[in-house]
């Protein structure tokens, strides 16, 4: 006698090996997909261009499992759960059967990895990108009232609006780990500066 | 086996130590004397809320391979008590006003970079891994909780005293951040774990520096707690301790395995 049960799991079976002799979707129309992933915090910016993802490939043992590894930014960044959710549900989208996501600590994820053309859209929405690390400095000016400002220098970071280089540190952390808060002194504009990493 | 647990120990130490203090910087949510601060010390209470997961999964792997299942992250912060628990006595004092927060996280940040630095070089690659991405983090820490120093200290006659003050009193908790034990020699000896004892030079030459900038003179020699094998990385702490984990851990000790 077969049971419901049985048959429910006979079917469940059938319908993953028909997945399986799918045909695979090219690397590169996975990546392609994965560059539509974006990070929640920054929506402009896709997590192949932040160097989030750090390879894809299918996997030795089951050529049938799609293997992604990816860095996290921060070790505490509370959009990494999402993020990962996102590969997963575009992965799915594409017609990947079953896709195994690694979390690739080492090297550790650093800024020089975002994309110049990411650094770009990060600008145009509103967010200082990166300094170099040899960029100009200047001293550092935190007005709090009654509290003697920083006398030590940090890199000028222009605005990403008006471009004026006439910017002040509020606090090193900001909008989230990652972000400094700066403040434009010719418009006026508060903004984000994403810290070099 | 033996090396097992010693390196389950040394992870424990190195996970707790930013859990606990992610929980004290957790609880000025909301109440920070500017909102730029109230965000800043969350944000850094939230970098070691996530290195604090990578050690204590890893942790939670090593005890794995000794006692047959290891727990999980999760269970190694919500349902361990007091007793178990091997963060350093400092992290666990109470936030008291802004500047014993500051000195406490300026003390402790200066520390906690020293080792994370000397631990990517750790013959154990996953340790070396999660050090080399905290230490990153911890940098700007380190940056942020000096330039504080500094401000309070060369700022109003109240603020310095306040700032001085709190520096004396928690003075005594930095002892034992540079004593090691027998658990940390074993894995001196096979170079998984760092040698505090060579970190507290450039640890006394930072504070000597900053405390300098900031008007600051650094306390003098007092009785250190935590030494001779009983301090917060064998598992005796302070009375502050059982109450942090009493607001932590409620609910998963009210609602057991509770998600959301």
């Amino acid at each position: 006698m077969v049971t419901p049960e049985q048959v429910a799991i006979m079917a469940a079976a059938a319908e993953a090996a028909a997945a399986r002799a799918a045909p695979r979707p090219s690397l590169e129309a996975i990546w392609h997909a994965l560059s539509a992933v974006v990070d929640p915090e920054i929506p402009v910016v896709s997590v192949v261009e932040l160097g989030m993802v750090r390879e894809v490939q299918w996997d030795k043992v089951d050529p049938a499992v799609l293997v992604v590894r990816v860095t996290p930014t921060y070790s505490g960044c509370p959009a990494t759960g999402l993020i990962m959710t996102g590969i997963r549900d575009a992965l799915a989208a594409l017609g990947v059967a079953e896709a195994r996501l690694e979390t690739q600590l080492a090297p550790a994820w650093t800024t020089d990895w975002i994309t110049p053309d990411a650094k770009r859209k990060l600008r145009e929405y509103g967010i200082a990108p990166p300094c170099a690390a040899d960029a100009p400095a200047a001293p550092v000016r935190i007005d709090v009232s009654g509290l003697r400002p920083l006398r030590r220098t940090a890199v000028v970071v222009p605005c990403p609006r008006c471009g004026s280089e006439h910017t002040e540190l509020v606090a090193q952390f900001g909008s989230t780990a990652c972000k400094a808060q700066y403040r434009c002194s010719d418009c006026r504009e508060p903004f984000d500066y994403f810290k070099p990493h | 086996m033996g090396d097992d647990r010693h390196l389950f120990d040394y992870l424990l130490r190195l996970g707790d130590s930013p859990l606990v203090l992610a929980q004290r910087l957790g609880e000025w949510v909301g109440k920070g004397p500017i909102i730029e601060e109230d965000i800043a010390t969350t944000n850094v209470g939230l970098d070691l809320l996530g290195q604090a997961r990578l050690w204590l999964t890893y942790a939670g792997e090593v005890e794995a391979r000794f006692a047959g299942t290891g727990r999980d992250e999760d269970a190694l912060a919500f349902v361990r008590d007091a007793g178990a628990f091997r963060n350093l006595l400092l992290v666990e004092q109470p936030n008291g006003n802004y500047a014993d927060t500051t000195a406490r996280q300026f003390l402790f940040d200066a520390w906690h970079l020293g080792l994370l630095r000397a631990l990517t070089a750790s013959t154990d690659a996953r340790i070396a891994a999660i050090a080399a991405k905290g230490a990153k983090e911890a940098a700007y820490h380190v940056e942020r909780s000096g330039d504080w120093v500094i401000r309070l200290g060369d700022g109003t006659d109240e603020s310095h005293a306040r700032m001085q003050a709190a520096i004396d009193d928690l003075w005594m908790y930095t002892g034992e951040m540079f004593m090691p034990d027998a658990t940390e020699l074993a894995l001196v000896e096979t170079g998984v774990a760092a040698d505090v004892r060579a970190l507290q030079p450039a640890w006394r030459r930072h504070l000597e520096a900053v405390l300098a900038e900031a008007t600051l003179t650094i306390p003098a020699d007092v009785f250190m707690q935590g030494g001779r094998g009983r301090g917060g990385r064998q598992g005796v702490h302070t009375e502050h301790l059982g109450h942090l984990l009493a607001e932590m851990q409620f609910l998963q000790r009210a609602y057991p395995n509770a998600q959301w």
